[in-house]
């Protein structure tokens, strides 16, 4: 038996046409700013962009399938559960380790992201990049000196910078302004 | 600023509303009803998450349902941070603020440990975003020269674990 989601999505890959690039763009734009929270959101959105609903889903399928979308899902906001404290670690590894410990942070529960960056001297000479949330400085501090025993990251110089003040948390928005 | 609101009550979410966060911040559904799907997993009803997640995102708990794009990909997109005095740094938050594409911007300041060799001074952190580089390295050079100060620019190289969903440690809230 075939279900009306098997069935809209097997028209988009056969029947229906291919959006233009132009409502795929808009699409992009209305989906950074979230979905409606109706019973049909993806046909909202596709009546907003000007493409069938069908075609929505096989984009965001698409977008998932090729990495542009990380994940889709609910979007919370740490803060205002209490999670008050998010340090950015820094670390400054030789470059031929950083990928090697950059792997190591990531698989910790309590990190959140893990980038490399460039070092840029004198001034910056970190090149790796850590998050650690938390909803208390002491346990944010606690937990870092955890994953260095764990690690075995002691010769490493590292900071924790924790944040004080937000200005503004708020999700990318990387379509031009005329597209909404 | 809506940011800075007090924190919610781990006891004002109810537990199909922690059963939201907990099995959500990833893999919604890419159906025609997404929310029902969710709801008949959930052993709920549709109008009722529907109501559930409208009440979340009221309350700012959700900044939103929906998809976070890779921003290697999705556009170019880097981390930034200026050093800028103290007593100076709201006036210098809210120019960066008005920059076009700015998204996250933190105040940060170092939790002293040991002594520390070296002081940077970076207290001011944002993400600055643009469709394309040309346009990021245009947007920076422009903030810089309204700044007067000058942007440290540090663009991701290599992503570890570039996703940010992360469980959530209810009890601990709740003792809080």
């Amino acid at each position: 038996m075939k279900t009306t989601d098997d069935l809209s999505l097997a028209a988009t890959g056969a029947a229906l046409s291919t959006p233009s690039s132009e409502a795929e763009r808009r699409l992009r734009g209305l989906l950074e700013q979230g979905l409606p929270i109706t019973s049909r959101p993806w046909q909202t959105l596709a009546e907003q962009a000007g493409m069938a609903e069908g075609q929505v889903m096989a984009c965001v399928r698409r977008w998932q399938a090729d990495g542009m979308i990380k994940r889709l899902g609910l979007v919370v906001k740490h803060r205002r559960l209490g999670i008050q404290a998010n340090a950015m670690v820094v670390w400054d590894v030789p470059d031929e380790r950083v990928a090697e410990v950059g792997r190591r942070l990531a698989r910790e529960t309590a990190v959140t992201l893990c980038y490399r960056r460039p070092r840029r001297l004198p001034d910056w000479p970190y090149n790796l990049f850590s998050m650690i949330h938390g909803t208390h400085r002491q346990r944010v501090l606690s937990e870092l000196d955890a994953i260095v025993q764990r690690q075995g990251l002691e010769a490493l110089e590292h900071r924790a910078l924790f944040s004080t003040h937000a200005y503004r948390q708020c999700g990318g928005r990387y379509v031009r302004e005329e597209a909404s | 600023m809506h940011c800075q609101a007090p924190s919610i009550k781990a006891e004002d979410l109810n537990a199909l509303d922690r059963r939201l966060i907990d099995s959500y911040q990833r893999g919604l559904p890419v159906c025609t009803r997404p929310f029902h799907t969710i709801a008949e997993r959930l052993g709920s009803s549709e109008e009722v998450v529907l109501a559930r997640l409208e009440r979340l995102q009221a309350l700012g708990v959700l900044s939103r349902v929906g998809p976070v794009f890779d921003h290697a990909r999705a556009g170019a997109s880097l981390l930034a941070a200026v050093a800028v005095p103290e007593a100076e740094r709201d006036a210098f938050a809210e120019l960066i603020n008005a920059a076009p594409g700015v998204n996250h911007n933190y105040a940060r300041e170092e939790q002293a440990r040991e002594e520390q060799a070296r002081e940077h001074g970076y207290n001011l952190w944002f993400v600055m975003t643009a469709p394309d580089e040309p346009e990021l390295e245009a947007r920076l050079d422009d903030l810089e020269r309204c700044l007067g100060v000058p942007i440290l620019r540090l663009p991701m190289l290599e992503g570890y674990h570039i996703d940010l969903s992360f469980p959530i440690p209810w009890a601990e809230l709740e003792r809080a």
